[in-house]
């Protein structure tokens, strides 16, 4: 059973092997990208159900056991994430399949998108999975290096900037994760996270803190929060646009979740965090005042993402149950909708041509189609009723008032106003985008690069795509009922973390 | 808690600074090589890690175990090695495509950046025509 | 580009008499490269030529010494990756003549597929996932040999490694060879 969880992380690597040597079969490709991920989708939801139902499922790689070994271990908080980013994963590799179709014809193959693809989906995997630090920095590092392959694929003249400033921030990042590691190897003797919780019990305070904030300065650099933010509506918004929504879902939300997995397992905390509190209220603000300064649609978008994060780092600041369960299920909804708006996003372009906003206009009779599958997640996005924005929202305000402190209730002010700005800049794409004159499609500005836009046309293969990740999003508010319960179960399992722990270290190997 | 010896800490704080010098600069060459520098700071500091013993082999028969190397740092640094080697040649192929596009391999300013200084610069126009219109006034 | 570079230097060499006089003997030269004939150098290439074989077979050496020994597929690979680097020092880029006929990307592919693959492998034994297991065999002439199911890992990594040198001469060696040699190669 427990061999269930190596699935995800080996079977992507295996098949990017083999992508790679069937580089000239573009067919083989697809299928076999498409196949793999549909096979880890079931083995998520399979992952999902054992580990809700019997608890904990761990793998002891080589036998070896847990402090020295590496475990993998799926538990619930592990696997729901996995499954969400896996299903997003998919109908992104779909929409860029119907693009690559679209622009280039059937036969034409690209030899490293798929293998990188797959790479990108293992390394994802892996950081859901892993049980200790060093491989989340593997894992970090497997993303961040397909991430880097992708953003500067085939760059021009135009984006190898923003290809550059991407680069070189992970980079630096990458080496900061390093050097925490080896301090925290230095002051407790292990890198198992599980092992690392019973250590750090017996330090005294002052190294324990400046782990704790040198962690979180490690991955508030991977996950995009106010002050190292700078990065990310920098470089994000150059690339294609499935590249875009598969970094920018995906991404930061692996940054958030390391976030949450290190501070919650390993360091002991009463209830309300003032500083996380004070960062996720400047990410917030930051980030929605930066999308309102923007003509550029993808920045904006970027920037909206950004103004997000702050939502989920909210949610930790506020360190209970109700919290943390706010924070699950917001990200569940928001891996769904950023993707899907920059997919959307891919779709206006190729009917104007342009991602400024003030050159667009009349969207809504050009295609209603893209309207209404614009609307939709950015409705969601918004918080608006009966959305899944909304249900992750309330959750959070209702777990921000529950602090009961005077911090707390700023906090929460935040949140409200951060959803009305959101709310403003989703209408301002509306108003100018959408409605208004309908305008002829600018030429492609650069016909050579693979930003194919203006052709005033979309493949059915982008738009079913599409409209596939709206569905889910549509669904996770359908579900929102037992999404809360599970998530729920998940944040009590992450506040007690004995169920982890036990399972990690009982010597028991799970399943 | 593993204590490091002063010479060794002295090396860190010289690798780790001048990799950080090399990081601030415009040329994504010396980048590049801040980030080497930085890589082998890192890896020192995960062998440093591994206690009193550092630095020798952690092999079965090399020596008696109480005087053997803590191997998990090692591997650690072994795996932290092959990684940076990858990045190295990706950030060289990166720096060749940049000269290849734009003639240097400067890193340029933020799209933020850059809008602000436009705006900064429109303002100043703006303030200098309006003493400018002030002092035409006054000597009139 | 490629073609017109070799016949240049053909054309050249039979162009003067004078030039065959001190020809080196063309058995000790490296086959199947295409620096054109005013940059080579003789004792760098003979010296490739030697060289290239016994560094083969020392990484072939650290790829078995792996598990107990220092070595390994990844320090093998690289060896075996260096054993090339230094033919195209010598050589100049490889073309289309040369004897490594495989594309670097299939190579990095079956190298990743073999070392994953040998991972699950265990499982369709009962064992746990990278788990490994040695056995050791009675050879005629050569006695016990023992091996290790990690050798099969190793052999992948072995591969993908040297793949990934390979490509790298190819994109970062010889296509910025040839992107500068191109009409109006260099920076634009």
């Amino acid at each position: 059973m427990s061999e269930l969880v190596a699935v995800p992380v080996l079977l992507p690597l295996a098949a990017a092997g083999l992508s790679m040597a069937f580089g000239r079969f573009a067919d083989v490709q697809r299928l076999l990208g498409l196949l793999v991920l549909g096979v880890i989708v079931v083995d998520a939801a399979v992952l999902l159900y054992f580990a809700d139902v019997h608890g904990p499922l761990v793998l002891h790689l080589g036998g070896w056991a847990a402090p020295v070994g590496i475990a993998l271990v799926a538990d619930r908080l592990a696997a729901l994430l996995l499954l969400i980013s896996v299903i997003v994963m998919f109908a992104v590799l779909l929409y860029s399949i119907g693009q690559r179709i679209t622009d280039y014809g059937r036969g034409t193959a690209s030899t490293t998108f798929h293998p990188i693809y797959l790479v990108l989906c293992s390394g994802v995997s892996l950081a859901y999975l892993t049980g200790d630090l060093f491989n989340l920095f593997v894992a970090f590092e497997i993303m961040l290096a397909s991430s880097y392959v992708l953003i500067n694929r085939r760059t021009t003249a135009s984006r190898v900037r923003a290809g550059m400033t991407y680069t070189i921030v992970s980079l630096s990042s990458s080496v900061l994760f390093l050097t925490m590691i080896g301090l925290v190897y230095a002051a407790t003797g292990t890198v198992n996270l599980a092992d690392l919780a019973l250590e750090m019990g017996q330090l005294p305070p002052a190294p324990v803190r400046a782990l704790a904030l040198l962690m979180v300065i490690v991955f508030g650099v991977k996950s995009a929060m106010v002050p190292l933010h700078f990065w990310l509506p920098d470089s994000y918004p150059n690339a294609p646009a499935p590249i875009t929504a598969i970094l920018a879902a995906l991404l930061t939300k692996v940054g958030i979740y390391a976030m949450i997995r290190t501070q919650i397992l390993v360091f002991e905390r009463e209830p309300s965090w003032p500083l996380m509190l004070t960062l996720a209220m400047a990410t917030m603000i930051v980030g929605a005042l930066g999308a309102l300064a923007q003509n550029d649609l993808n920045r904006m978008l970027s920037f909206l993402l950004v103004s997000h994060i702050g939502f989920m780092l909210f949610g930790l600041g506020v360190y209970d149950i109700a919290g943390l369960t706010g924070v699950i299920l917001y990200i569940v909804h928001h891996i769904t909708v950023q993707a899907t708006l920059f997919l959307v996003s891919g779709l206006i372009t190729r009917y104007t041509g342009t991602v400024a906003l003030s050159r667009m206009g009349g969207l809504a009779k050009i295609s209603p189609l893209v309207a209404v599958l614009f609307a939709v997640p950015a409705l969601s996005l918004a918080g608006v009723p009966p959305f899944s924005g909304f249900v992750a929202k309330l959750a959070l305000l209702r777990s921000g008032i529950g602090v009961g402190t005077v911090w707390g209730y700023v906090a929460t002010g935040v949140v409200v106003l951060t959803s009305l700005l959101t709310l403003y800049a989703v209408a301002r794409v509306w108003s100018r985008a959408f409605w208004g004159q309908v305008r002829d499609p600018e030429g492609d500005p650069d016909p050579t690069d693979e930003l194919v836009v203006g052709t005033g046309d979309t493949s059915p293969g982008m738009v079913r795509a599409t409209g596939v990740l709206v569905l889910s999003t549509v669904l996770v508010a359908a579900l929102a009922g037992p999404l809360a319960e599970v998530s729920r179960r998940a944040a009590t399992d992450l506040i007690t973390g004995e169920a982890y722990r036990t399972a990690v270290l009982g010597g028991d190997s799970g399943g | 808690m593993n204590t490091v010896n002063l010479t060794m800490a002295i090396v860190l704080g010289g690798l780790y600074a001048t990799g950080f010098y090399l990081l601030l600069q415009r040329s994504l060459m010396r980048v590049l090589l801040g980030i080497v520098i930085l890589g082998h700071g890192a890896n020192l500091l995960l062998q440093l890690a591994g206690g009193s013993q550092a630095g020798r082999p952690p092999m079965l028969g090399d020596a008696p175990i109480e005087r053997m190397a803590d191997p998990l740092p090692q591997a650690m640094a072994l795996t932290a090695i092959v990684i940076t080697f990858a990045l190295t040649t990706f950030l060289l192929a990166l720096a060749y495509r940049a000269w290849q596009l734009l003639g240097h391999d400067e890193v340029q300013d933020d799209v933020e950046d850059r809008r602000i200084r436009r705006l900064e610069a429109e303002l100043a126009e703006a303030d200098e025509e309006t003493e400018r219109e002030l002092d035409s006034e006054a000597t009139r | 580009m490629t073609d017109s570079r070799a016949s240049d230097g053909q054309g050249e060499a039979a162009e003067g008499a004078w030039f065959h006089s001190d020809a080196p003997a063309e058995r000790w030269l490296l086959s199947g490269y295409s620096r054109d004939p005013r940059e080579r150098t003789i004792l760098l290439e003979l010296v490739a030529r030697v060289v290239f074989p016994t560094v083969i077979v020392f990484s072939v050496y650290l790829l078995f010494a792996g598990h107990y020994r220092s070595g390994g597929g990844f320090s093998g690979g690289l060896v075996a990756g260096q054993a090339f680097v230094l033919r195209y020092l010598a050589g100049g880029r490889l073309d289309d003549s040369s004897t490594v006929s495989m594309r670097p990307p299939v190579l990095i592919g079956i190298g990743l597929t073999t070392a994953v693959l040998t991972g699950l492998v265990p499982v369709l034994f009962g064992g746990v996932v990278l788990e490994s297991a040695s056995f050791t065999f009675a050879v005629p002439l050569l006695g016990k040999i023992k091996v290790v199911s990690s050798l099969f890992l190793d052999i992948g990594v072995y591969l993908l490694i040297l793949g990934v040198v390979l490509d790298l001469l190819r994109t970062l060696g010889s296509g910025i060879e040839a992107d500068i040699a191109a009409p109006g190669g260099g920076p634009r």
